[in-house]
């Protein structure tokens, strides 16, 4: 087992008001096994340790599941590898001796709470304006009483993936929120259960991700590249024929 | 529901309209490439070309109005998307790169604004030099007044080494322009899936790349020719 030594560059920022600068630590006992929290867990106890505020990020799982961490790492949203999450990222993908330069998501709809934790409820409130379907509460509906075909829960289940976690937006040019909208219209347009509300739910959400603060999207297709999940920017193609159909042409 | 204008106006509204005046765009170039290629046909190919466009009188007004209303909707839409992407990140990123494929991030996508912007500039004085400049008089056969020798005008313009290389270059860009445009219009249109993204992608750049050779050809052609090249007919 290999023991490495990486040298770290981290955003530090009190508070949402305040200014944040860049703070360097050499960290010399990295396992290459590590994940990169685990990496920044024991930079956070030696900072502990020797008296000193460790760094505040996001996480929850550590499965690559919830969406909880964001950081952008090297410059990159959830860092140099394809398809994982942060939490997912293992130090061996990095050489003893390199630096790593860690920021928060950076987005006006994104603002900083402390260091590299990001205020991620915009998105919250993007679901909440037109992301759920009309079911009726009391006991389980019959399981099989709804027939899907299976292309369209294929579609839905592709989508249904995205965990939210904002890196679409931290790695866009244009800090679009348009990859996580439409993953969000795409898992539920499709399916019998969302149909009902799928005029209203896309206009809904699309003007909710333009007041948020959000930009525009250019067609960067950056979003794609770094989302953990692999979410398509066809589905961005599809939140527009929807918006179109529902508004425009229809 | 919104109102037509609300829902144009929205980030989907907004690049739907970019889109789609991004392929009337399209259009007028690849008919104005046709037209400038009759440079190398007969004789009198282009000055003909130049009259009956001429001559189509209130119906060029018309299509010079839309076609005016178009530059300046696309325009707009870009330039304010550029503007609002510094709205949309105060706080820039110390580091950043791109992740790569499927990135379509590339010195195209990065700079659509900066190549807009210099076609933009470029449209007002390439109107002022070929649309209302001064150049001699001269007779085509069907038509018994003088007309505008235009064709004379283009082959002693780019004669000039400036001229000849500053067209060169917009030509260039205009290619950049749309090896990144014409794939984002058709996203933006909703024309592509995840199966036929790459190809549609690799379309766009080819189309751009013949579009920007076929324009840029012409001034490189007559400068490095002296206007005497075999394949310009007196």
């Amino acid at each position: 087992m290999s023991q490495m030594t990486i040298h770290l560059k981290i955003w530090r920022q009190e508070g949402p008001d305040t200014k944040g600068a860049f703070e360097n630590h050499t960290l010399d006992t990295v396992n290459e096994h590590m994940s990169f929290l685990e990496m920044l867990d024991v930079l956070n106890e030696e900072l502990i340790l020797a008296g000193n505020e460790p760094f505040e990020f996001d996480y929850d799982c550590r499965e690559g599941i919830c969406g909880s961490c964001n950081l952008v790492i090297n410059g990159r949203a959830h860092g140099p590898k394809r398809l994982t999450a942060a939490c997912q990222l293992h130090m061996r993908n990095f050489k003893d001796g390199d630096s790593i330069v860690i920021e928060p998501a950076r987005a006006a709809a994104f603002p900083v709470i402390k260091d590299l934790v990001v205020d991620r409820s915009a998105f919250d409130r993007i679901i909440a304006a037109g992301g759920y379907i009309t079911v009726r509460t009391g006991s389980a509906p019959e399981a099989n009483s709804i027939p899907v075909e299976l292309e369209d829960s294929t579609f839905s289940f592709d989508y249904a993936a995205c965990i939210g976690c904002g890196a679409c937006v931290a790695a866009c040019p244009n800090s679009s929120a348009s990859l996580f909208t439409a993953a969000k219209l795409s898992h539920l347009n499709r399916l019998p259960q969302g149909e009902p509300e799928r005029e209203k739910r896309v206009v809904a959400m699309v003007e909710q991700m333009e007041k948020e603060g959000f930009g525009d999207c250019s067609n960067y297709g950056e979003c794609e590249a770094v989302c953990p999940k692999g979410i398509s920017i066809a589905s961005i193609a599809e939140m527009r024929r929807n918006y179109i159909k529902a508004t425009i042409a229809g | 529901m919104p109102s037509l204008l609300k829902a144009l106006s929205s980030q989907v509204g907004r690049k739907l309209l970019t889109g789609l005046t991004g392929v009337a765009l399209i259009v007028f170039i690849v008919v104005h490439l046709v037209g400038n290629l009759t440079l190398f046909g007969p004789p009198d190919a282009f000055n003909i070309y130049a009259y009956k466009l001429h001559s189509l009188g209130p119906l060029l007004w018309l299509a010079e109005i839309g076609l005016v209303a178009v530059f300046a909707i696309h325009s707009y839409i870009g330039l304010s998307i550029w503007w609002n992407r510094r709205k949309a990140r105060p706080q820039k990123y110390h580091v950043y790169s791109s992740k790569g494929a499927p990135s379509r991030q590339s010195l195209s996508s990065k700079s659509m604004a900066f190549t807009g912007v210099v076609m933009l500039i470029f449209i007002v004085f390439h109107v002022r030099a070929f649309k209302y400049g001064e150049t001699t008089m001269t007779s085509i056969p069907g038509v018994d007044y003088p007309v505008k020798d235009l064709k004379a005008l283009v082959i002693t313009s780019f004669l000039d080494p400036v001229m000849a290389f500053a067209y060169t270059f917009v030509m260039m860009l205009l290619g950049v322009h749309l090896g990144h445009g014409i794939w984002s219009a058709m996203i933006s249109l909703t024309l592509s899936n995840p199966q036929r993204s790459a190809a549609v992608y690799t379309a766009g750049t080819i189309i751009a790349a013949l579009l920007s050779v076929g324009f840029l050809f012409i001034p490189l052609y007559i400068y490095f020719t002296g206007g005497q090249g075999a394949l310009i007919q007196y």
